[in-house]
């Protein structure tokens, strides 16, 4: 079953000077978390927009658990929650009285507004905070009122547009232990992000999309096998690099890549591969200051898929980590 | 739609909130128009001729409460664009409200904002020496004139919001509209010093025709407005009625327009 699907999307700016979503088409199964990854302005947030009911499309159809946005944008609304990529909270209110205002504008009797505001603030670890007004809140507490007011009413589908954006390291895993948490109670979410990491700890299925339009999908790791294999890599002292490049390439049948102290080399056989790499290195007495088998990350997917890595398209100063995952 | 009303009000339940969480706002959103009765009370005041029983205060105090009045809308517009740019909008949007609840919501707040402010100015006003003296009912009806002007206004408030957008230029944009609409009047002195071009245009501001109507409710002769016979000075509460209706009828369906398609 699919919860979300959209078909053919297109969306200009400036006269169609801007294509900020070219014929895109994307789904989410029911239950589960898709990833849309993309650089900065790769038309992450245009995608949310439309499907949120927040922007029509020039072209292209959508629907949210069966519902048509275009039509029914209304009956949308009742089944969805959002979180956009800024905080979308009223700065001069305390958290509580966000909630509690949210609860009556989803509806909700005034005491079952109050109940919930202060269920959410406990489960989201902003009980202390919940008197106090949102300029005084850090980014990632913003972002923590921000996700629990998109939860008042249990939304069947849930949009988060770039989560951790902005974060700090401990916010960012604060938020994916969060995120990860309502994933567990079964609702149906689409996220964005420009890390890389970020989608393959949370994701079940990656879109990468790039200039408007999906460029590859499927899981983190079928998109790494599309990529290529595994490789072995193997550290050493200087002096042995020479041997151990003999010994990669007999293991590997490929030509060893060299940078510094580190040999390598894609292999087919997995562990396989590493025990031999073992017992050859033990045979001439070399210990290796690293070794192992090295899978490709989401930024050498990027790198294959597009020819160019995960930058910013548009020029916009956003700090980015590369995300370098073992 | 049948939410609407409930939405609107929530959204207005809101506005007074942020106002007891900010109460600086609220002191300087009524410290500004007292100082402006104080100021124009006491240095204007000294010198500027007039034969009304009770002196120029008599004639001020109507035409500093249009002012105030006027002044709503910058505040509605700055306001909304503030929503309109924080992202805070597409929250709202992405909720099963009424369209037009926030829109509506938020000159319901500015209305209630608007009666303190009267209410206070009217107080600073009596300290000061104005007395209205002609009973208690067309004294009520003349701030009734008051308080649906301001609404009216605040709908042009909200247009000028939703099209402006930034929060920084709206408030000059308010401005720019507020200030010669209210000194280009009969509010503070009399039209006859302008040349004979701006009198003309003076005459049909409905800020003086809201000043004309206020002074006539509070019983005073209108000293500084008939130049020309024209009619709006002759039927300054028709008039102001009419100004009142008409930017109502122009203004509610135009924003409400322009707020449902501003997704885009
Ligand atoms: N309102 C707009 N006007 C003009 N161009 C826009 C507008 N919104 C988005 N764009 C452009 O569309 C492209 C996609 O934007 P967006 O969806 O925000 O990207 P992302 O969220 O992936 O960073 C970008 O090139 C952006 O500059
Ligand atoms: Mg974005």
């Amino acid at each position: 079953m699919k919860t979300v699907t959209a078909e053919h999307l297109i969306k200009s700016y400036n006269k169609g000077e801007v294509r900020a979503l070219d014929d895109l088409s994307i789904d989410v199964t029911e239950g589960t978390v898709l990833g849309v990854l993309g650089p900065n302005g790769a038309g992450k947030t245009t995608t949310v927009r439309v499907l949120a009911t927040l922007l029509k499309p020039d072209s292209g159809s959508a629907h949210v658990a069966g519902i048509d946005v275009i039509k029914h944008p209304d009956k949308v609304r009742e089944v969805i929650g959002l979180s956009g990529q800024y905080a979308a909270v009223d700065e001069t209110l305390t958290g509580w009285d966000n909630l509690v205002m949210f609860g009556r504008l989803y509806h909700l009797g005034k005491q079952e507004s109050i109940n919930r505001a202060n269920d959410l603030l406990e489960r989201f670890s902003l009980t202390e905070s919940a008197r106090r007004t949102i300029k005084s809140y850090s980014g990632g507490m913003r972002r923590r009122l921000d996700l629990a007011a998109s939860l008042i009413v249990q939304p069947k589908v849930l949009f988060l547009d770039e989560p951790t954006t902005g974060l700090d390291p401990r916010g960012r895993m604060e938020m994916w232990g969060v995120i990860e948490e309502l994933v567990t109670g079964g609702v149906t979410v689409l996220l964005t992000t420009q890390y890389l990491e970020e989608a393959d700890q949370l994701a079940d299925e990656i879109a990468v999309i790039d200039h408007g339009k999906v460029i590859a999908r499927g899981t983190s790791d079928v998109l790494k096998r599309q990529v290529g294999g595994e490789r072995l890599e193997i550290t050493v002292e200087n002096s042995e690099v020479v041997k151990v490049q003999e010994i990669v390439a007999r293991i590997s049948a490929h030509a060893p890549h060299i940078e510094g102290r580190t040999v390598s080399a894609p292999v087919s056989t997995g562990s396989t591969a590493l025990i031999e790499a073992l017992r050859a290195l033990d045979e001439v007495s070399i210990h290796p200051l690293d070794i192992g088998l090295k899978r490709p990350s989401l930024d050498d997917v990027f790198l294959s898929l597009t020819g160019h890595v995960a930058e910013e398209t548009v020029s916009q100063p956003v700090k980015r980590k590369r995300g370098g995952k073992r | 739609m049948k939410h609407l009303l409930s939405d609107s009000i929530v959204i207005t339940k809101r506005q007074i909130l942020q106002l007891a969480r900010i109460p600086e706002l609220l002191i300087f959103s009524t410290i500004q128009p007292v100082m402006f009765v104080l100021l124009f009370r006491f240095v204007f005041g000294g010198s500027i001729q007039t034969s009304q029983p009770g002196g120029y205060v008599q004639l001020l105090m109507p035409g500093i409460f249009v002012q105030t009045v006027a002044f709503t809308l910058a505040a509605t517009a700055s306001g909304l664009a503030q929503d309109m740019t924080k992202g805070l909008i597409d929250r709202f949007r992405s909720l099963p409200i009424s369209r037009g609840a926030l829109v509506i919501g938020r000159t319901f707040g500015d209305a209630l904002l608007n009666i303190l402010v009267l209410a206070v100015m009217a107080a600073a006003g009596f300290a000061v020496g104005w007395r209205p003296t002609s009973g208690f009912t067309r004294v009520a009806l003349g701030f009734l004139f008051l308080f649906s002007f301001g609404y009216a206004l605040s709908w042009i408030g909200i247009y000028v919001g939703l099209v402006v957008r930034d929060a920084r230029v709206v408030q000059n944009v308010g401005f720019l509209v507020t200030f010669p609409m209210t000194f280009l009047s009969n509010a503070f002195a009399p039209t006859t010093g302008m040349p004979r071009a701006l009198q003309y245009v003076a005459e049909w501001n409905p800020v003086s025709s809201m000043v004309a109507a206020c002074r006539q409710l509070f019983g005073l002769k209108n000293e500084f407005g008939a130049t020309a016979t024209s009619w709006p000075s002759q039927h300054p509460l028709e008039t102001s009625l009419l100004y009142i209706i008409i930017l109502m009828a122009i203004f509610i369906p135009l924003s409400v327009r322009k707020y449902a398609n501003s997704s885009s």
